[in-house]
């Protein structure tokens, strides 16, 4: 008897259960963002977040996007990938079974995108990486051949490193150019070696080409080696806690060679933490906020008046790839992942906050230009415009 | 030759720090057999009071040390008392997992308080000086003066007091030293509290070296510095302070002249064969096991 009481309760449970368990039909947009929150870089999680929800506040304030004959709200979910690889592949996984998002944004730094974009394209979901500039992001690992279901808002490495080259070479007149990054790492790794490439190939000689690991604090026998190569410019394609570091270490064993960056140099934390050491350094981005277009310029206003700081880089491309998103599901006319994925595909150009933005050919990558920055007086100057 | 003289100069500023470090390993192993995986947390923590100590109560050097010292020992013996003591009878596996959980505590409590990595205000005037071609900065002198001092005052103290010949007592025997009057809780915390102040004064001098501060600036640091204690014989002060010294010049001289990339790869690889060679470490004594 107690025995059929017990089987009794347990069918009433899952039936219960299964009852709660109908398909619903959705009446949010379900928009998931994975973001560097905690970690080596918090800065560009906390502009990634805060773009994020100014984006989602603006499309909801005017009632929501307009998809076939209704209007469906946005309904954001962040998670926080704590600076690990494991933990961005976690919160992809997470996103997709559980909160059932449309599509994903994020992560922003490339060895954390790779991981999320890769299970991403595994449940066939749709993943706009707002910063990560690194070819390996968008590529099949295996396969070689472009993903499906990543695409990304910003330009890629072997541009930039032609850009950074040809500057190097141009504008800073260098003959003699020695690099320092962090070998662990695909950016770094990346886009050291795009920029020797076009530096060598335009007559330059990398005089030193030193690496470091990721965490690592101390540089000075790496710095020392490149002092003893006397090189025109030294070259630091690292992220922004590291940067001020190998500066100041270079500073104090004398090195006087100017010092070069690249788009991981963009947010403001770079300042905060390097003081006066890098006055006069240069480095290549994404957008200038003080040279912006109209379309730029609403956003930036909308940002200091929610926010009371200029958006960076990170932020400006992370609102790009919501309006890429919010466009793609409105020409989909339905909240299908398929149709949002292929409705995106077929966008051909852009113009976000950032600049103009060409899809050639259904690639997944945007061709667009660069500007190259210059730190004065403790702030992000705009220097040049390059176009690819 | 300036190369190499500016290359050695870099070796002992980054040695003089694993030094301190691993002494706190090697004098928590000499006294308890433990290895206490939270000291590299411990230093982080003294980096992030000297960051407190500099930017909130605007502390000089000299007080900005102590303060951290101070603190970080409190801390330690605190630890020791709630986590450790509790343990000595345990198998030795419970005291790893909780000083593994103790160092996770530790991490995870100072990001929640402070996420974003810290920049720590130089507290020690940036001066520099050119010798040849070799530049000496303030900065490198304070970190291999203070190290060697502290290091200098910690080897006279073990050997030429009681406190310190409790301490050997202890680790000699710790059945017997109690039936001969040595305090032994107390020389447990006092061990602990040394131990840790050091790993504290590494963590002001590494912040004072690479002034970028984050909650887990501990990890890889202990790591290495653990690896220098055993090298040098673990238990072993003196050897804490060889071993010390020689990953930091090992870590150095390999960048200095080789690819820069095979650095990890051959500095443990040496210490790898040399702990082949002698699985006790430079001068640690190897330990019959009697049944």
């Amino acid at each position: 008897m107690k025995r059929a009481g017990l089987v009794w309760c347990i069918c009433v449970l899952v039936a219960l259960g299964a009852a709660g368990c109908g398909e619903k039909a959705p009446s949010t947009i379900r928009v998931g963002v994975i973001a560097e929150l905690t970690g080596d870089m918090p800065a560009v999680g906390e502009s990634c977040k805060k773009a994020a929800q100014l984006a989602v506040k603006e499309m909801n304030d005017t009632g929501g996007v307009q998809v076939g004959d209704t209007r469906y709200k946005v309904e954001l979910f962040i998670e926080d990938n704590a600076g690990k690889a494991d933990q961005s592949a976690s919160a992809a996984q997470k996103l997709i079974t559980q909160q059932k998002v449309l599509a994903i944004i994020g992560p922003n730094a490339t060895r954390y995108a790779i991981p999320a974009s890769e299970i991403a394209e595994g449940s066939k979901v749709l993943l706009i990486t707002p910063w990560s500039t690194n070819p390996k992001t968008t590529v099949d690992a295996r396969t070689g051949a472009p993903k499906k279901y990543v695409f990304r808002a910003c330009f890629t490495d072997p541009f930039q490193g032609r850009v950074l080259a040809r500057f190097a070479m141009d504008g800073l007149k260098a003959r003699k150019a020695a690099v320092l990054y962090d070998v662990a790492s695909d950016y770094n790794k990346g886009i050291a070696e795009f920029f020797k490439a076009t530096f060598e190939q335009n007559g330059g000689k990398v005089v030193a080409f030193e690496t470091y690991t990721t965490n690592d604090r101390d540089f000075s026998a790496q710095l020392t080696k490149i002092k003893k190569a006397e090189p025109d410019v030294v070259f630091l394609p690292n992220y922004y806690s590291e940067v001020p570091l190998q500066i100041q270490q270079a500073r104090r064993l004398a090195i006087k060679a100017p010092f070069l960056g690249s788009d991981s140099w963009g947010s403001r934390e770079l300042i905060t933490l390097c003081g006066n050491d890098c006055e006069g350094c240069y480095f290549s981005t994404h957008y200038a906020p003080d040279a912006a277009a109209p379309a730029a310029r609403r956003f930036i206003q909308a940002f200091k008046t929610a926010y009371g700081g200029m958006p960076d880089d990170v932020a400006a491309l992370t609102y790009d790839s919501f309006g890429l998103f919010r466009q793609a599901v409105s020409e989909a006319g339905t909240i299908d992942r398929q149709a949002v994925r292929d409705a995106l595909a077929k966008i051909e150009k852009y113009e976000g906050v950032t600049g103009d933005m060409q899809f050639r050919e259904g690639s997944s990558d945007p061709v667009k230009s660069a500007v190259v920055l210059r730190i004065k007086d403790g702030s992000f100057v705009y220097f040049a415009n390059a176009h690819p | 030759m300036s190369y190499l003289l500016q290359q050695v100069l870099n070796a002992l500023q980054l040695g003089s720090i694993y030094a301190l470090i691993a002494l706190g390993y090697t004098m928590v192993y000499g006294i308890l057999t433990m290895i206490n995986f939270a000291h590299g947390d411990l230093f982080m923590v003294g980096a992030f009071l000297c960051f407190l100590s500099v930017v909130f109560l605007k502390l000089p050097f000299v007080p900005t040390l102590l303060a951290s010292m101070v603190g970080t020992a409190l801390l330690g013996v605190t630890i020791e008392r709630l986590a450790y003591k509790p343990l000595r009878q345990a198998p030795r596996v419970s005291a790893i997992i909780t000083a593994l959980g103790v160092g996770l505590f530790l991490e995870n409590f100072t990001l929640a308080l402070s996420p974003y990595p810290k920049h720590i205000p130089s507290f020690v005037p940036d001066i520099s000086w050119m010798l040849g071609d070799v530049s000496i900065s303030l900065l490198q002198i304070v970190v291999i003066a203070c190290s060697l001092v502290l290091m200098v005052l910690l080897d006279l103290m073990v050997r030429r007091t009681m406190t310190g010949m409790a301490m050997r007592a202890i680790s000699w025997d710790k059945t017997t030293a109690p039936l001969m009057g040595v305090p032994v809780d107390l020389i447990i915390s006092m061990t602990f509290a040394i131990g840790t102040g050091l790993g504290g004064v590494a963590g002001v001098l590494y912040g004072l070296a690479y002034p970028v501060i984050d909650p887990y600036m501990g990890i890889m640091v202990g790591w290495k510095a653990f690896i220098s204690a055993v090298v040098g014989g673990i238990g072993n002060i003196r050897g804490a302070m060889i071993g010390g010294y020689i990953l930091g010049a090992v870590e150095i001289l390999v960048v200095a002249f080789l690819p820069s990339t095979y650095r990890d790869f051959v500095a443990f690889g040496l210490l790898l064969v040399l702990l082949v060679f002698r699985p006790h470490g430079i001068l640690g004594k190897p330990t019959v096991q009697k049944v």
